[in-house]
């Protein structure tokens, strides 16, 4: 169980690695934006394209990408197929009976395919795979912050996340701890219908949910035994100050859509 | 040494929920501990060691009597926030489960957590998480995750924690209790560093004879009242009297007791293994 990893992040050493977790947040945002402003195929392929650098930068093998987008393989599909057969338009490609494909159904069906590619690939080298959980609560806390003048409890949350973070494999372990101990005394967590086997679980979670609360009990003296009290007054040791390179990010993504909306406005190739 | 650092007056605690036996978990309890003393607490499981470490650290209220820490009474209800926040810091706490006193999933980014709750400067913090880290043995582990680290190692980085506050005392509450040989020895190695090179008073709650025997003094617990005060050698001279309190003296001193039973000169005292080897090599030398 030692080898548990939570999240996606794949470690390496990379410019996308080293952004500063806010940047990194913002370019997200901008890019999701970015990916919903194309219209036409040759923003589509350049939508593609930057996907591509940003594996490239990212040093992400293609293999991790590609299983990445295996889980949504059966969305990109559907869709695909949804928008072959239901779209209509001028141009007929073909016609069996009640079934008729025309070329913008074809366009229709490629642009939702790029789009939710880009967008898992996209989200995924800029935050998830290249960004440790720890770094992505921090940098959340940090961009919600001005929430605390109006009494969002910013840092209790991003306290709670990093607790979670923290407690995940300590749990899991207890976890498979609680089954080989209830398999000794003959529990069964393997045959059975669904209801069955829901019902083998209670004997595994209700130690585990004491346990979490003993934890919690002791993990709460801890930390008031350490000062905790609150976010007031609170300093962190790592202080990532932005400096002017974390900026230029920002300036490609930002030309990178007004590129995209020129090329609408021109409206040169296919527009859909 | 006029005024001792902690004093303990006449403190007695019972727990409300305890409708089975109403005997207090501690009572009449008189101590005064001196800075830079290394104090064991010993007692087996209900003799009201545990209780004694949560109300030093104002987990819980005394239900009477008084506990003075550095001058201050930390038990009075006058006291605010800031002098409870002060007092935390003067006398840090490590606990039983290493498990469950580390908050962060970064080994330094735990030391640092008292320190960023104290609001010390990052590059201050940075400073003193590395010294506290290399100080025991933690520096190479600086980027692991609390979970891969073994028993011994997790209760390192507890200590390190607590001792990058720069506490001038702290509490042990059966630290090595899960531990296995090899992790106890890294801790007990670490408290007495932090006593013999930092001079931090260092009280140790423990039921093991062994680790006790390392203090300068012992405090002995049984049924909340204290039993026997003092040095490990007078402690361990009273055998009987552990022995109803539900303790064993450690082997060596007992072995030595036993030849002196049947009739075999040993003189001096006998608290670790070294000194039971001397004792025995110097009454073979005579004969």
């Amino acid at each position: 169980m030692s080898g548990i990893s939570f999240g996606q992040y794949y470690p390496a050493r990379s410019l996308l690695h080293r952004l500063d977790p806010r940047i990194k947040i913002i370019l997200t945002l901008l890019y999701i934006i970015c990916s919903f402003m194309c219209k036409n195929i040759i923003s589509y392929a350049l939508l593609l394209f930057s996907a591509i650098i940003l594996v490239i930068i990212g040093r992400v093998p293609v293999r991790i990408i590609l299983k990445g987008l295996k889980g949504v393989l059966f969305i990109l599909l559907f869709t695909a197929v949804l928008n072959i057969f239901w779209t209509t338009g001028d141009s007929l490609l073909w016609q069996w009976k009640f079934i008729s494909i025309y070329a913008e159904g074809l366009y229709a069906a490629l642009f939702i395919m790029i789009r939710i590619s880009v967008l898992i690939i996209g989200t995924g080298m800029l935050l998830t795979y290249t960004t440790t959980p720890i770094a992505l609560t921090n940098a959340i806390e940090d961009l919600l912050s001005p929430l605390k003048k109006l009494h969002v409890p910013v840092h209790s949350f991003a306290m709670m996340m990093t607790i979670a973070l923290r407690f995940i494999p300590t749990l899991s372990e207890e976890c498979e701890r609680i089954m080989t101990a209830q398999k000794a005394r003959g529990a069964d967590f393997s045959s059975g219908g669904l209801i069955q086997r829901a019902k083998a679980l209670i004997p595994v979670l209700i130690p585990l949910f004491v346990s979490a609360f003993n934890r919690a009990g002791d993990l709460a003296t801890a930390m008031e035994c350490r000062c905790y009290n609150g976010g007031e007054g609170r300093t962190r040791m790592n202080v990532r100050h932005l400096r002017f390179v974390d900026f230029i990010p920002l300036i490609v993504i930002i030309a990178f859509g007004a590129g995209l909306i020129t090329l609408n406005i021109l409206g040169i190739g296919y527009t859909a | 040494m006029s005024e001792p650092f902690i004093k303990i007056e006449n403190l007695s605690y019972l727990y409300e929920d305890d409708s089975v036996d109403n005997s207090p978990a501690l009572e009449g309890l008189s101590l005064e501990i001196t800075k830079g003393e290394f104090v064991a607490v010993l007692g087996h499981n209900g003799s009201g060691k545990s209780t004694l470490a949560k109300l030093l650290n104002m987990i819980l209220t005394p239900t009477k009597g008084k506990i003075i820490i550095d001058g201050k009474d930390i038990t009075s209800e006058a006291l605010s926030d800031d002098d409870v926040l002060s007092l935390r810091r003067t006398v840090g706490m490590v606990f039983q489960n290493p498990d469950n006193q580390l908050v962060a999933t970064i080994v330094e980014d735990d030391v640092a957590f008292g320190l960023e709750n104290l609001g010390i400067p990052s590059d201050e913090i940075r400073r003193r998480v590395d010294e506290a880290l290399s100080d025991f043995g933690m520096l190479e582990y600086a980027k692991h995750e609390p979970h891969r680290l073994s028993g011994g190692q997790k209760q390192r980085v507890a200590i390190a924690g607590v001792m990058a506050m720069r506490p001038e005392c702290v509490i042990f509450d059966e630290s090595t209790a899960m531990l296995d040989p090899l992790g106890r020895k890294e801790v007990l190695d670490s408290i007495l560093k932090l006593n013999r090179e930092k001079q931090v008073t260092v009280i140790m709650i423990t039921h093991y004879m062994d680790e006790a025997a390392l203090a300068d003094r012992i405090v002995v617990l049984n049924d909340g009242k204290m039993l026997i005060d003092g040095t490990p050698s007078e402690v361990f001279e009273k055998e009987r009297m552990l022995l109803d309190a539900g303790l064993a003296i450690p082997q060596c001193t007992e072995l030595v007791h036993r030849l002196r039973d049947s009739g075999i000169v040993l003189d001096g005292d006998c608290v670790d293994l070294d000194d039971c080897v001397e004792l025995i090599a110097n009454s073979i030398k005579i004969i």
